[in-house]
């Protein structure tokens, strides 16, 4: 009997070819002399007005091929980028040209695209343009641009691009009758996705056949392949997509199309040669997206036992110069900002508002950070207000296991109810107090104190809406040799799938895993599809390819069933071979696939098997009308609503009485994302996101001058995380409480490890000090400035 | 004007490699696009993190931070030229997919030719000089915590190998 794949620390196929040096990433793909390099010149104001640009040097240059400014661009490319995600309170929506237009309003923006033998070339040529420009004042920060004295966008009246506001209950009124009153005013600084690889597009015409290939770093493909086929005048069939290994992603590279993803392929089609852009490390700075920025106002009501009774929320989000993906993040943060708790009374005001920076596109997470830092930042208030312990605040709050489906009574970031479908937050509470040794704290307080050492512990909480709809679908194809061939549209950066999905669908076919290819990401494998984002690809590509499978399964059994002349109810499928129960009676996968497909031709000896004279009905059409030759399985997975995992991080922390150095210690995460499909995989989620965790709280910051320029757009000076800086140990546990709503009881877990990271530091670092933390990231400076001005 | 070429030939993995380039062009830019070796990556193009590391004579060094044309009296090895001559993994290759050391894959092969450099150095680290060894390259998948772990399991699968036993 087959071991069964599911749940088990299957080694990853991928690994194989990305250790030899044999991954094809953007820039791996036409890596030849034939290809054209382009380059962008970015603007160097974060907000001007273009008065006129100078390209007549840069012709002149030996190997440039093309410049490109507004001006040549017509039609649909001259207009703006779409604005993905359209709101009804986004009643000031902007987004930005493929090249500026008259205005720029982020220092990045790309103004002019050149085309060039080589890369080296190119950039020559960018430098040679000449652009003048009537500087305008820029709007910096979220106080700038809530005091709006300058405007970003002459027409968005006092920079507010939206306003949200959602309630459940008369949150007001009710922290105005609560026993217990609090206020807080917190703050959360940018930071950004940072993959290893940058963004990346390469694109080839072919003329023979009338088609476009586009290979991009994205995390869409059709995404890309709509918007390509939409801005260039070409049908939908003539565009293909290709996204090939993605070196990591993070969410910065959802946001399409970027401006190279239309301006490559179309001078591959202008200029008849393909065309390749490869975003450097400063660009992909000062020109993609950023998250994170947020300030926050807060009153909360509770009672005796810090049971909130009314929680009235208002927050201000940096969504930079332009709103391509709508209001997601801001929206994910009023919603995700409840987690496990269930206050009486709930109302939520938001503004969206502009500044003359880089655009803000969902990073890991995607609000939820802020949402938890803001709920978590309550909860440490509450029991430190009530002299009560942390821990027995939130349980107080905890929506409990017999409650579920819990309904907040609020419309999520899909469009839909946010309804929680299952979880069980008082046993995870249990786990993580156990994980991280609460008991033994004091004394080891105690210990340290003695020694002139402080330590903190600090515990944070959260719940996740993962699997967003609309759908993904999946393709199975089981060809005659035996072999599976297994498609599915969204794209993948490092989370492993074509390992996960080919576990799933070896156990359903009852195949060898090894027999098993799975691919990701090609519009021309199969063109219906949404993205990775969200936690969702598990969720959704993963139940996909289950029911695919199944389908693909039924059609094998019903064919062998005729074959071998019994009912289907006595066969069953192990190593790739399908046998009656009970007899010697049996047929391979592969000899059902050509049966499943009736020849006239004989190509090789096995197919001889499925032609004319050999098979079939004489009485019957060879193929029913109910039936289609091939042995193929094809579904959609498409849920009425999202499923929410939910996880508590712990971590003790010392911080030097000196330097204001912050160590983290120990590091303890609970996660309860239902049933795993790869252990080893899920563990590998956890450790990247509490690493960028710990980078948005201690580390990582976007500094912006007050000009708009940003500081340190280089990994010199953005403090990513080498691994001194992460803990040397995270301790994991799981709860597995399955999803109720896809056919595998799985939940969405790549975001988890970074959603608590700020709310979960500052708690500890404020218990090893004994002052409050309002702000995120902290700095030892800045720790060692809050220690001065506590002690004046 | 075209830019002028100079001739130069790249030892790489032991093959040799006749190239007509331009000064300033980075050897990274030469072993990705002139020798076809797309194994090698550029993440930063400063020397900071570290997914560009190839060996010089043995020696890790940034292939973004020197030019291709000053490359020529080395003894290159990529990523590709750690794979053993039968195409099976080496062993600090075989350590990472041990211990799922890599997700995106994309600063793995620059983690490889340090951790191999370094275990040639000290081949029986302790986990702190596993953390030093890795120290100069960055991540932004795995949080370090599971190279780390293939660091000591490359140690181990080195002094198995070196005893003539094992994968």
């Amino acid at each position: 009997m087959t071991t069964k794949l599911f749940g088990a620390k299957v080694a990853r196929v991928e690994d194989q070819r990305f250790l030899r040096g044999r991954g094809r990433y953007a820039d791996d793909v036409l890596a030849d002399a034939h290809t054209l390099h382009a380059a962008v010149l970015r603007s160097p104001h974060a907000h001007a007005r273009i008065v006129a640009i100078d390209v007549d040097d840069v012709l002149e240059i030996d190997g440039v091929h093309a410049v490109w400014t507004h001006e040549d661009l017509a039609g649909a490319m001259a207009q703006p980028l779409p604005l993905l995600i359209p709101h009804p309170a986004l009643t000031h929506g902007r987004t930005q040209y493929a090249l500026a237009k008259h205005e720029v309003n982020y220092a990045g923006e790309a103004i002019a695209f050149v085309v060039a033998d080589d890369r080296y070339l190119a950039e020559d040529a960018v430098a040679r343009i000449r652009v003048e420009y009537d500087l305008l004042p820029a709007v910096v920060g979220i106080a700038a641009s809530r005091a709006a004295e300058h405007l970003v966008h002459e027409d968005v009246p006092g920079n507010v691009g939206a306003r949200l506001e959602q309630a459940n209950g008369d949150a007001a009124a009710a922290v105005e009758a609560a026993p217990h009153r609090l206020s807080l005013d917190l703050t959360i600084d940018r930071s950004s996705c940072q993959p290893l690889e940058t963004r990346g597009v390469v694109a080839r015409w072919d003329t023979d056949a009338g088609r476009l290939q586009v290979w991009t770093s994205t995390q869409t493909a059709t995404g890309v392949r709509a918007a390509v086929a939409a801005k260039l005048g070409l049908d939908l069939g003539q565009v293909d997509v290709i996204a090939p290994d993605i070196g990591g992603g993070f969410g910065v590279k959802i946001n399409h199309p970027w401006p190279e993803e239309l301006l490559v392929p179309l001078a591959a089609l202008r200029l008849g040669r393909p065309v390749k852009y490869i975003e450097d490390r400063r660009e992909h700075f000062i020109a993609t997206a950023h998250e994170r920025g947020q300030v926050q106002h807060i009153e909360v009501g509770f009672d005796d036992d810090g049971r909130v009774l009314g929680l009235d929320v208002q927050f201000w989000h940096d969504h930079g110069a332009y709103t391509p993906y709508g209001l997601i993040v801001p929206i994910i943060t009023s919603t995700q900002l409840l987690g496990p708790y269930k206050p009486g009374a709930y109302r939520v005001r938001f503004e969206s508002i502009y500044t003359n920076t880089v655009m803000v596109t969902p990073y890991r997470g995607a609000g939820r950070p802020q949402g938890c830092f803001a709920m978590e930042r309550t909860m440490d208030a509450i029991a430190r207000e009530l002299g009560k312990d942390r821990a027995d605040v939130r349980a107080v709050n905890f929506i409990q296991p017999e409650e579920f489906p819990y309904d907040h009574g609020l419309v999520f970031q899909d469009g839909r109810e946010l309804e929680y479908d299952s979880g069980d937050y008082p046993a995870s509470l249990e786990k993580i107090k156990a994980l991280i040794g609460r008991d033994d704290i004091e004394v080891f307080r105690a210990e340290m104190a003695a020694q002139g050492r402080r330590v903190g512990i600090g515990l944070a909480c959260y719940v996740e809406g993962t699997g967003v709809g609309p759908y993904e679908g999946a393709h199975v194809h089981i060809e005659t040799s035996g072999k599976v061939k297994v498609a599915t549209g969204l794209t993948t950066q490092g989370q492993g799938h074509q390992t996960a999905f080919a576990q799933i669908v070896a156990d359903e076919l009852g195949v060898p895993f090894d027999r098993v290819e799975v691919t990701t990401g090609d519009t021309r494998r199969m063109p219906y599809a949404v993205g990775t984002f969200a936690s969702r690809a598990a969720v959704m590509s993963g139940s996909a390819v289950h029911l695919a499978a199944k389908a693909a399964r039924e059609k094998a059994l019903r064919i062998a069933a005729d074959a071998l002349e019994v009912s289907v109810d006595d066969l069953e499928i192990d190593g790739g071979v399908i046998s009656v129960r009970g007899t010697d009676a049996s047929i391979d996968l592969g000899t059902v696939a050509v049966l499943s497909n009736p020849l006239r031709y004989a190509f090789d000896e096995a197919s001889k098997a499925a032609t004319q004279f050999t098979v079939g009905d004489p009485g019957k059409p060879p193929v029913a009308d109910d039936d289609e030759p091939g042995l193929e399985g094809r579904d959609f997975y498409s849920p009425e609503r999202s499923t929410f995992a939910s996880g508590m991080h712990a971590v003790i922390v010392e911080t030097d009485p000196d330097t204001a150095e912050v160590r983290i210690l120990k590091y303890a995460v609970v996660h309860d994302c239902g049933r795993l499909i790869n252990p080893m995989i899920v563990a590998g989620q956890i450790h990247g996101g509490v690493a960028q965790g710990v980078a948005g709280a201690l580390y990582e910051r976007m500094a912006y001058d007050d000009a708009g320029q940003l500081q340190n757009a280089s990994f010199m000076d953005f403090l990513m995380p080498y691994v001194s800086e992460v803990p040397e140990a995270i301790a994991i546990d799981h709860l597995e409480t399955p999803s109720p709503l896809n056919p595998l009881g799985i939940k969405g877990a790549g975001e988890a490890g970074v959603i608590p990271g700020s709310a979960v530091l500052a708690a500890a670092i404020e218990d090893a000090e004994g002052f409050t933390l309002t702000a995120m990231p902290i700095s030892p400076s800045e720790l060692f400035h809050l220690r001065q001005t506590e002690e004046t | 004007m075209s830019e002028e070429r100079h001739s130069l030939r790249l030892r790489v993995n032991g093959a040799a490699y006749d190239l007509q380039v331009p000064a300033r062009r980075l050897l990274s830019d030469a072993l990705r696009h002139e020798c076809g070796l797309t194994g090698t990556h550029v993440g930063c193009e400063h020397g900071v993190c570290g997914a560009c590391t190839i060996l010089l004579d043995g020696q890790p060094v940034r292939s973004c931070l020197m030019l291709a044309v000053s490359a020529e009296d080395y003894e290159i090895t990529t990523v590709e030229g750690l794979t053993r001559p039968d195409g099976g993994l080496g062993p600090v290759q075989q350590a990472f997919a041990d211990t799922h050391a890599l997700q995106c894959g994309f600063c793995t092969p620059g983690f490889l030719t340090t951790v191999a450099a370094g275990l040639r150095d000290n081949p029986d680290p302790t986990p702190a000089e596993a953390r030093e060894m890795i120290g100069g390259n960055l991540c932004r998948c795995t949080g370090y915590q599971n190279i780390v772990a293939a660091v000591l399991r490359a140690a181990e699968l080195t002094a198995t190998r070196a005893r003539g036993g094992g994968r």
